[in-house]
């Protein structure tokens, strides 16, 4: 009797087993379009509708020919494309007495972004590792000025700076204005490498003391090859900034080295003739192609930084 | 001949004292432990004799080479850290090597070095892996490689098996052990762990807000502890502590405690037992006997709960009022409930004083 029972038991128990090796069986279980989802995905795509509209009116726009905005159905697609207004907004659109369009705000742009990005995310990467690794006397006082100097307007310093500028020599160059964004990006830099370097573990840093590397060799060789996801977010971060700004790029530089959003602002803005919506709109979207190829690109990689930064050594 | 020397030693963070004109000499070959419970200041001390912190006060002398203010690179030591700190982007041969390419050995000598530490420690078939494809156990065999390659005669453990489960905790303990017969270099090895303590160290000191407690070898502790703390803070179950007072009876001295008189003449007291002294009497669960036919002053205890561990089993009673432990050896076993008669080898016993808790 106990026998026949166990028995029982044991196929009982091997047929569950065996069932459960198999795996799940059957269909996969459908998602259901529920009340909230459909909620979630409701909201989501008014809210991208929203926002993608403008652009969807800018790309519209840039494409028709002046008598077809004439019309004033900003919505419809153009009836006959032409791309007549991107070649104007890039090489031919005037301001004041050049003539050469957006193509000079360009090439600005670009002589002050990438020496900007690269001197200040050096400087404050060296900075942040220093601060985080090597408690220099008065690091945390150090630290605390630099920080509060970022809550410091922007306004207040603008004539000081001027001086300074002038002083140096620089004023009115390229290399004053990328001295200036230089010195600008550095709070929020140096504490964000601060912070991430600070996350590190400390050991590493201890263990490369013993085995005799010093400030550069540690920096170079230990950490800098564990920190490509938050050079990437510093890069990000310096671009757009960088490549948006427009405050400086009036007060601290002459009419020639103007960046592209000033450009883009003398386009948009000329008073003389007739306002030529095609080709501003045009102008605007060359102006953020920048900084959008720089998410689009870079946002992947980044993503990607972070996935392999998660598996950690 | 001495071969680590600390003299004097202070460390403050700001306002705060984590050692405190801290001495202790270690010879040359020896196997020492740091012993506490964390922020007893152990990996402190460790730290400071690596050259990872810079010292308030003090000195500190390898192979009689006053190295306070030196780099670690320049003080002769290996470190061997608790989360292995392998760089993660090298090679198991790149980690192993790194410290001897930033000294600029030349690359016959790194790759004769590297070989020979790859064979002390079997993992030569790991040398072309990254950190991140080793187990634990491996990766920590790799952290003390690099310490090997560096032909150093002080080596710093800071809690090197923490983080491995218990199984491979034993195992690499063993190894450490057969690592320093072979090497037969000095050894400071930071643990809160006692019977790493126990098992691997030469002598002992046993930290308590950053001061020492006791410095001796491992039976000593174990045997004679310098004061209630170390009594306490060595063995597993802790020994078992009855606060009384002594009194002096035809030419006997007792310890009364709640009731119950302890006999404690075969005690060797360094000082005399004073009469009405407050003292606590300290006796390990190992060290009490059970039933144990013709024993003379025997008190009767009955048994709360049993844990049976196969080589011993681990009685809890209640005994003048208290709860105490009895380690059995072998598989006798006491149901709850049931009475049995206790008595005490005071020959192996320890009493400190209640007021300094120092031995007596």
């Amino acid at each position: 009797m106990d026998d026949i029972a166990s028995n029982g038991m044991v196929t009982a128990y091997d047929a569950a087993s065996d069932r459960l090796k198999a795996g799940p069986r059957g269909a996969k279980p459908r998602r259901r379009l529920s009340r909230r989802n459909i909620i979630v995905y409701g909201t989501l795509i008014v809210v991208s509708l929203y926002y993608l509209l403008p652009l969807y009116v800018m790309i519209v726009t840039s494409l028709k020919g002046m008598p077809e905005i004439r019309v004033g159905n900003i919505f419809a697609p153009p009836l006959e494309i032409t791309f007549e207004p991107w070649v104007k907004a890039w090489a031919e659109a005037c301001t004041g007495l050049n003539c050469d369009g957006l193509s000079r705000g360009f090439w600005n742009s670009v002589r002050i972004t990438v020496p900007s990005v690269i001197i200040s995310i050096a400087v404050a990467s060296v900075n942040g590792y220093a601060l985080a690794n090597w408690r220099f006397k008065g690091a945390d006082l150090f630290f605390t000025i630099l920080i509060v100097g970022a809550f410091i307007p922007y306004q207040v310093m603008i004539y000081p700076i001027v001086i300074v500028l002038r002083e140096m020599g620089v004023y009115g160059t390229l290399t004053g204005l990328v001295i200036v964004h230089t010195i600008f990006g550095m709070p929020i830099l140096t504490l964000l490498f601060r912070n991430y370097f600070a996350g590190l573990p400390e050991e590493l840093f201890k263990a490369a003391r013993v085995d005799g590397a010093g400030f550069w060799t540690i920096y170079f060789r230990i950490m800098l090859p564990m920190s490509l996801p938050i050079f990437v977010v510093a890069m990000i971060l310096q671009v757009t900034g960088i490549w948006n700004d427009f405050l400086f790029g009036v007060v601290f530089t002459r009419p020639e080295y103007y960046p592209m959003t000033v450009q883009l602002n003398n386009i948009v803005n000329s008073v003389q003739g007739v306002k030529e919506y095609n080709v501003n709109m045009a102008a605007t979207i060359l102006t953020g192609l920048v900084p959008l190829t720089v998410y689009f690109v870079s946002g992947r990689l980044f993503v990607r930084g972070i996935a392999a930064g998660a598996v950690k050594g | 001949m001495t071969s680590v020397s600390v003299r004097d030693l202070s460390l403050n963070f700001g306002a705060v004292t984590v050692l405190d004109k801290l001495n202790l000499d270690i010879d040359h070959g020896e196997f020492l432990v740091l012993l506490g419970s964390s922020g007893c200041g152990k990996s402190t001390l460790l730290n400071c004799i690596a050259g990872l912190l810079d010292v308030s006060d003090g000195q500190i002398f390898i192979h009689d080479r006053n190295v306070t203010w030196e780099e670690p690179k320049d003080r002769g030591i290996g470190m061997v850290f608790q989360s292995y700190a392998l760089y993660p982007q090298m090679t198991v041969e790149r980690n192993l090597s790194f410290g001897l390419q930033v000294a600029k050995v030349p690359q016959a000598e790194i790759d004769k070095r590297v070989k020979r530490a790859a064979e002390i420690l079997q993992i030569q078939p790991l040398l072309k892996r990254k950190p991140s494809e080793l187990s634990g156990g491996q990766r920590q065999r790799v952290a003390i490689g690099r310490a090997l390659v560096r032909d150093v005669d002080v080596f710093l453990f800071d809690e090197p098996l923490s983080n491995l489960d218990a199984k491979l905790r034993s195992e690499l303990r063993v190894e450490i052990k057969r690592l320093h017969q072979s090497l037969k270099n000095t050894m400071i090895y930071v643990t809160h762990d006692q019977i790493e303590a126990l098992t691997l160290a030469d002598r002992i000191a046993v930290m308590k807000s950053g001061v020492i407690q006791q410095l001796a070898d491992p039976m000593t502790i174990y045997n004679a502890p310098e004061n209630l703390f170390v009594a306490g803070f060595i063995g597993s179950p802790s020994m078992n502590f009855f606060r009384g007072e002594v009194e002096a009876r035809e030419g006997r001295n007792f310890v009364r405690v709640d009731g119950v008189a302890f006999d404690v003449s075969a005690y060797p007291a360094r000082t005399k037992l004073q009469p009405g002294q407050k003292v606590v009497l300290g006796v390990r669960p190992e060290h009490v006997k059970v039933d144990e036919p013709g024993a003379g002053d025997a008190h009767q205890a009955m048994v709360d709960i049993e844990e049976p561990m196969g080589a011993d089993n681990l009685l809890w009673l209640t005994l003048a009022g208290q709860s105490m432990s009895v380690r059995l050896a072998g598989q006798r076993r006491y149901p709850p409930g049931s009475t049995v008669r206790l008595s005490f080898d005071m020959g192996v016993a320890s009493i400190f004083d209640a007021d300094s808790e120092k031995r007596l």
